[in-house]
């Protein structure tokens, strides 16, 4: 099962499986990980979900579409390695994926 | 006072079937809602998107969902407070009264919590010590807009909102438009009206930056502003408006002695009554095993909560079991009744 390797603003780092076709997201709100509020449940509405992208894994991930730009536009501290977790689909490609989650979220 | 058999907390979908709901089955209710209008989610988040998932219904959007539910209630003429956030409820004699932020009081032997995932809010700018120039050099909707004629007024934000504003005040103020990027996700067309009226000097766009620093000088605002490349420039300026869409935040609902689980309030499986009688937690608030954030488990909470509600607003009288098809009294309330 792929691991994706969360660390929250503190520093704090969590190694977890999570299983393919989950997102990102989902992975941290099924494991307590802090940091992620995805007040709108994954549906891209509400940009609680950010989190900033290490460097090497940008190139790897889906591109953005349209409506997820548009959404960090919204989003806490938004930078260049910012994308929303819930449309970060975990597959085997992704296995080691590390993301950080934004000091808050709102 | 206002007496009424159940007061409902968010006009979001749950809460408006819920309305309906009590209608057919004979119990007045009255709405809260902390935004200016119907829908909740459905058209605070997602007005034009498509839900693929309510019975019946291949396709509607968010909007088209909430006009239809409005559609639905109509009979029941129930009154809607927009605008008003209820701040406390207290127990009376088997009573619960509800006190709004507009100093409203409600009576009700049942409250109905349809709040999602809290009352939207502004989004606010991430800044330190920032609450001591909202509402007085920040701003986040705009009131009266003459506050601004002739003075300096930066603008944050892509959308609509952002947009429309910059237009708008282009006329009065020196408007300064700044965005994180280029592209703006408000319409074209504004987007257009906006890119003409920087041809003809009347408004300047700054992009791609974001909002570093704030600081105060002779009554002015001194803003850092910051690109992707961590350039920055500075920004004189009398006013900020800020629009970074809204925000759901639970609120008062913290203080009222429910129990609560990450943000949502547990109920029980079989009414979704709460820690406190007569009073229901139903849609995306209310949690509990099994619980799915679908708005078809919400209407679904909404049946089963009303007819306990029913108990406790008539405690003398047994709830009779009714079909729409079939039930006269039903029609009655419904004004669907044929005159012979």
């Amino acid at each position: 099962m792929p691991k994706i390797i969360y660390n929250d603003f503190s520093g704090n780092q969590k190694e977890i499986e999570v299983p393919n076709g989950l997102s990102v997201m989902e992975g941290a709100v099924r494991n307590n990980i802090p940091g992620i509020d995805a007040d709108c449940g994954g549906s891209m509405a509400c940009a609680t979900c950010q989190v900033y992208v290490k460097e090497e894994w940008l190139n790897k991930l889906k591109k953005m579409e349209n409506g997820e730009q548009d959404m960090i536009d919204m989003a806490y501290e938004p930078k260049k390695n910012s994308r929303l977790s819930c449309q970060l689909i975990v597959s085997d490609e992704l296995d080691g994926l590390e993301v950080t989650t934004p000091l808050k979220q709102s | 006072m206002i007496h009424t058999d159940v007061v409902i907390i968010g006009s979001g979908p749950v809460g408006l079937f819920a309305v309906h709901q009590l209608g057919i089955i004979g119990l007045k209710s009255e709405v809260i809602d902390n935004l200016d209008r119907a829908g909740g989610q459905c058209i605070e988040l997602y007005p034009d998107k498509p839900i693929y998932d309510i019975p019946a219904i291949p396709v509607c959007t968010g909007k088209e969902l909430t006009k239809n539910l409005l559609e639905q209630i109509k009979p029941f003429k129930t009154n809607f407070h927009f605008n008003e956030k209820v701040q406390e409820i207290s127990n009376e004699r088997n009573n619960w009264i509800v006190k709004t932020s507009k100093d409203k009081i409600f009576k009700c032997s049942n409250i109905i919590i349809a709040g999602g995932v809290g009352s939207f809010e502004p989004r606010k700018l991430a800044l330190k010590n920032i609450e001591k120039y909202e509402g007085k050099k920040i701003f986040y909707f705009v009131s009266n807009k003459n506050k601004f004629k002739d003075k300096d007024v930066c603008i944050f934000g892509g959308g609509d909102s952002a947009l429309d504003w910059a237009i708008e005040l282009s006329q009065i103020a020196k408007v300064n438009l700044i965005h994180r990027r280029s592209e703006f996700r408000g319409s074209k067309h504004s987007f257009q009206q906006v890119k003409e009226l920087e041809k003809k000097n009347k408004l300047k766009i700054q992009t791609p930056y974001q909002l570093k620093k704030l600081e105060e000088k002779n009554n002015k605002l001194i803003l850092t502003l910051e690109d992707d490349k961590d350039n920055s420039v500075t920004v004189e300026t009398d006013y900020i408006l800020s629009f970074f869409g809204l925000i759901m935040k639970l609120g008062p609902i913290v203080n009222w002695g429910l129990n609560l689980e990450n943000k949502h309030i547990p109920v029980n499986g079989e009414n979704f009554e709460t820690n406190k009688k007569g009073i229901f937690a139903i849609g995306d608030i209310c949690t509990y095993p099994g619980k799915l954030k679908l708005i078809l488990s919400g209407f679904h909470e909404a049946a089963l909560a009303t007819r306990a509600c029913f108990k406790n607003a008539r405690p003398n009288e047994v709830y009779k079991f009714e079909f729409t098809t079939a039930s006269k009294e039903i029609h009655d309330r419904l004004g669907i009744t044929k005159k012979d």
